[in-house]
């Protein structure tokens, strides 16, 4: 087959030059028709090798969330073998599509990878080790039911046999799957539930080309590429002779919408694209800036014919039953993800036909379709080879527009393997940014202070309506437009939630936890509430959140980990938030002091997450700390703003990430209470802009209806 | 021509002056291990160590490193991994890793100067830009290396291969991450 050919070509290729990279990944298992000494796919998720060495194939992207390490866990618990001697691969997306989507989803989003995947990759272990018992048992000819397995090993009680995995896999591997599994109940898990460590990072520390970026392979050019800073701007005209005598540089391909330079290094690549003159078509966007936009979702939050996300009870016959009237209107703008790796991929076009692809993808099998699509080809003739991701948070998901670019380049250099890689600049100023919203929110609250009426209306620009426009609900509602507002968990009366869907010309996409600003909005308006009403925020939340509802638990519980009304040292004070999403529940409290210069510090922040389960504690404890760094850039000074149609900001300098300096303290504490799945890649963010804005306010007076906060002012009047 | 000496060994290259040291190392001469970041030189992915400083490799010419002695990721630690390398594994340091290098080669940096260095020695020299928000661990292991500092660099030279690290960890072993964090990251005011 094409595909093992490719893959055997791969391996000897990146082995010799890049060092244990490939046989980490990809070890091509032969089948188990080739006997004896070859390791035996059992099933399409485990392979074990004579000597007992487990390969566990993972579906989902790792870029450091842990879940490479998390499904390898739950698949060795019920597989039952010896963690050891367990290493993990990514299944390859060629053989996904040839093998009828066997590894089910390769999407990696959402807080998804592990919760959606759960169920049937422990089965998948479960199945796998019946079929090690029975084949255990044929070879003894005894009962499979006298057999036991635990750590790689199936024992026979009555007469005390032992066989080990590897002697038995490839008979296993012959036998039918059983039809149905029981799974373990997590009390009595031995090997997921515990903080284990990650699978990944021996490489990481290491510096082992384990990235995109890290591709090296014979005769490989670099590329970096120019788009039209004005989004959506089309190529004009190109004058490339000066570029063209510059040392290195092998060709300038034009595209649509982007010119690439292509070298034999990428900083002469990059050094020669800035002597390209290029002009562009700017689409008519060319004007667009801060200013139109917010005219744009004002005219939005004015229009009166808006869907209705959620309507419960009347909130206008609320509002006129009620003794206190509360409105505001918040605000946040574009952000970038700035994922630490650049967008890269490399792409190679061979004489026979078959695409290679390397790149960082939260989804392999989108990124196989954009690189099918843009080549011609079928499925069939591409292979995707899914890296470590130098980070993620929603960008590199849905929008594959860097495969587009690599494999564009790759058709105009037929044959020859090129590097594409994206520098900082245009990384930052050709996202698919966090989408900037307005939001107006109005509550009435009765004579005895309780919340009975709300009324919100979100003007925002839809992720959707860009990635996804049949994933929009029958009314054009957008869900992660209207988060935390159309799924709000308190009990209120009368609710409505209108949304205005507008969009403008600047790229949106999945920001870590889609919607996080309306946890901002929600749960600051909500403090506005509980100080109108005169009542203790805690208290204020608690007596809307009925008896079992997970968002009292986790809010209970980190009022009882941070000592909410205990006493703070001088300067410092709290504020709290709550928010559900992503199968989780997660509630915070935030330390803040504000300095005589009016600086904003984050002392400590505690965080409460419920996620049903919890397979590996202290990747979930590493992803609430990553929330509130995450989080924290884009409360103290991150933002994109559009002048001339293009995004202001191009690097680090001006678009600031926290240093170490800034880390407050997080103090984690999972309560996982079963029963459910949830995610921890994303809940976590979602109540730190609330907790930290009203611990501000607390601090200062000062309510923060807009970020970043560096364009307050906390000391003046 | 230039000549460098890299991890130890004396490489010549063919290139511009003024192309910065992170290409040299990472196209010319096949050591992928320092990242580029920003190219501007402020986030530190690229930090290497020239003359036994830690550098921002893509904003340097190699010009400048020319003659000097410029040590890798790949050249940190002779034999197995280097201490540094080992606390960030058993600390669990790293999310995505892509900064990771540039981190370790500061930090190692940070402590052949500064053996012990306090809270403020931390901030002040791990300036490295982390998108993953790793810095409470980041803190946590360099305390943790100072606290064994006493023990000499040639002990853990002769400590052999690093044992593995993919065991079960006995039963809680990882339950004091809290508490510890919380002594890492800082003062209260």
């Amino acid at each position: 087959m094409t595909i093992a050919l490719s893959r055997r070509e791969f391996l000897k290729v990146s082995t010799a030059l890049s060092g244990g990279l490939a046989l980490e990944f990809w070890f091509p298992v032969e089948s188990r028709a080739t006997g004896g000494a070859a390791a035996t796919e059992v099933n399409a998720w485990i392979v074990i090798h004579p000597d007992d060495r487990v390969v566990i194939r993972i579906a989902r992207s790792e870029m450091g969330q842990g879940t490479y390490t998390a499904l390898a866990q739950l698949v060795a618990e019920e597989l039952d073998c010896d963690w050891a001697k367990v290493s993990a691969e990514f299944a390859s997306p060629n053989e996904h599509i040839r093998r009828n989507r066997i590894w089910g989803s390769m999407s990696t989003g959402g807080s998804m990878g592990v919760r959606s995947s759960q169920d049937y990759v422990r089965k998948a272990g479960a199945s796998a080790r019946e079929m090690l018992v029975a084949a255990a048992a044929a070879q003894w000819k005894v009962p499979a039911a006298q057999c036991t397995a635990a750590s790689g090993i199936i024992s026979h009680g009555p007469t005390g046999r032992k066989l080990r995995y590897g002697e038995v896999a490839a008979a296993a591997a012959t036998l039918a799957p059983p039809k149905d599994v029981t799974l373990r109940d997590p009390a009595n898990w031995k090997i997921a539930g515990k903080s284990l460590h990650r699978l990944d990072i021996p490489d990481k520390v290491r510096g082992k080309p384990v990235f995109a970026v890290d591709v090296t392979l014979p005769g490989m050019l670099h590329a970096s590429i120019a788009q039209c800073p004005v989004f959506g701007g089309r190529v004009a005209s190109v004058d490339a002779r000066a570029a063209l005598g510059m040392r290195g540089v092998k060709k300038v391909v034009r595209e649509e919408a982007f010119v690439a330079v292509v070298a034999d290094n990428w900083w002469r690549a990059n050094e020669a694209l800035k002597k390209v003159k290029i002009e562009w078509d700017t689409a008519g966007n060319g004007r667009a800036d801060n200013r139109t936009i917010a005219a744009m979702l004002r005219e939005g939050l004015a229009d009166a014919n808006l869907s209705q996300a959620r309507k419960v009870g009347d909130a206008q016959a609320g509002f006129a039953a009620a003794a206190t009237m509360v409105e505001s209107e918040y605000q946040s703008p574009y952000l970038s993800h700035a994922t630490m790796e650049p967008q890269t991929c490399t792409a190679w076009l061979k004489p026979d036909g078959f695409l290679e692809v390397w790149t960082s993808t939260q989804n392999g099998e989108a990124s196989m379709a954009a690189a099918a699509e843009t080549a011609g080809l079928p499925l069939e003739k591409v292979e995707v080879h899914k890296m470590m991701l130098g980070g993620g948070f929603g960008r590199r998901g849905g929008p594959q527009d860097f495969v587009r670019q690599g494999v564009a380049i790759a058709k105009a250099m037929p044959g020859v393997p090129v590097k594409m890689m994206w520098s900082r600049e245009e990384d930052m100023q050709h996202d698919f940014y966090r989408p900037a919203s307005i939001v107006r929110m109005k509550a009435g609250l009765d004579a005895q202070g309780r919340l009975i009426a709300m009324h919100t209306t979100i003007a925002c620009p839809s992720i959707l309506k860009v990635l996804m426009p049949n994933s929009l609900n029958k009314d054009g509602i957008d869900f992660s437009a209207v988060r935390s507002f159309s799924d709000m968990p308190y009990a209120v009366a009368n609710q409505q939630v209108d949304y205005a869907m507008r969009n403008g010309h600047v790229p949106v996409g999945f920001w870590r936890a889609p919607g996080q600003q309306n946890a901002f909005y929600r749960e600051c308006f909500i403090d506005e509430l509980a100080t109108a009403a005169g009542k203790d925020p805690v208290e204020f939340r608690l007596a809307m959140l009925k008896e079992g509802d997970k968002n009292r638990l986790v809010l209970e519980a980190v009022a009882k980990a941070a000592g909410w009304g205990s006493a703070l040292p001088a300067g410092v004070h709290r504020g709290v938030a709550v928010a559900d999403g992503f199968g989780s529940y997660a509630a915070m409290v935030a330390e803040v002091s504000v300095s005589a210069a009016g600086e904003p510090r984050v002392h400590r922040i505690v965080v409460a997450i419920d996620s049903g389960y919890v397979v590996n504690p202290d990747t979930c404890r590493a992803q609430a700390e990553s929330n509130v760094v995450f989080g924290l850039g884009s409360i103290l000074y991150q933002e994109i703003n559009i002048r001339d149609g293009r995004a202001v900001e191009s690097n680090f300098h001006d678009f600031p990430l926290p240093r170490i300096a800034e880390m407050p303290k997080v103090e984690t504490v999972l309560v996982p209470t079963g029963g459910f799945w949830g995610g921890h890649g994303e809940p976590g963010i979602l109540p730190l802009t609330p907790a930290v804005c009203n611990a501000i306010f607390a601090a200062t007076g000062k309510r923060v209806r807009s970020l970043p906060l560096k364009h307050h002012d906390l000391l003046g009047a | 021509m230039l000549k460098l000496t890299v991890n130890g060994r004396a490489r010549t290259v063919d290139v511009e002056p003024e192309m910065p040291l992170l290409w040299v190392l990472r196209v010319h001469l096949d050591l992928p291990g320092a990242k580029y970041g920003c190219g501007i030189g402020v986030c530190g992915a690229c930090t290497v160590h020239v003359d036994g400083e830690p550098v921002r490799s893509c904003a340097l010419p190699v010009s400048a490193a020319a003659g000097k002695k410029i040590v890798t990721i790949e050249g940190l630690s002779e034999k197995g991994l280097h201490r540094i390398q080992k606390a960030w594994i058993e600390h669990e340091v790293p999310q995505c890793g892509y900064c990771m290098t540039g981190m370790i080669m500061t930090a190692a940096a940070l402590l052949a100067k500064h053996p012990k260095p306090a809270d403020a020695d931390i901030d002040a020299s791990m300036t490295n830009l982390c998108r993953c928000g790793t810095y409470a661990r980041v803190k946590k292991a360099i305390h943790a290396l100072a606290g064994e500092s006493a023990a000499p660099a040639a002990k853990n030279a002769s400590a052999g291969p690093q044992a593995p690290v993919r065991s079960l960890p006995a039963e809680g072993a990882h339950a004091s991450l809290g508490a510890a964090g919380r002594e890492a990251s800082g003062e209260r005011p």
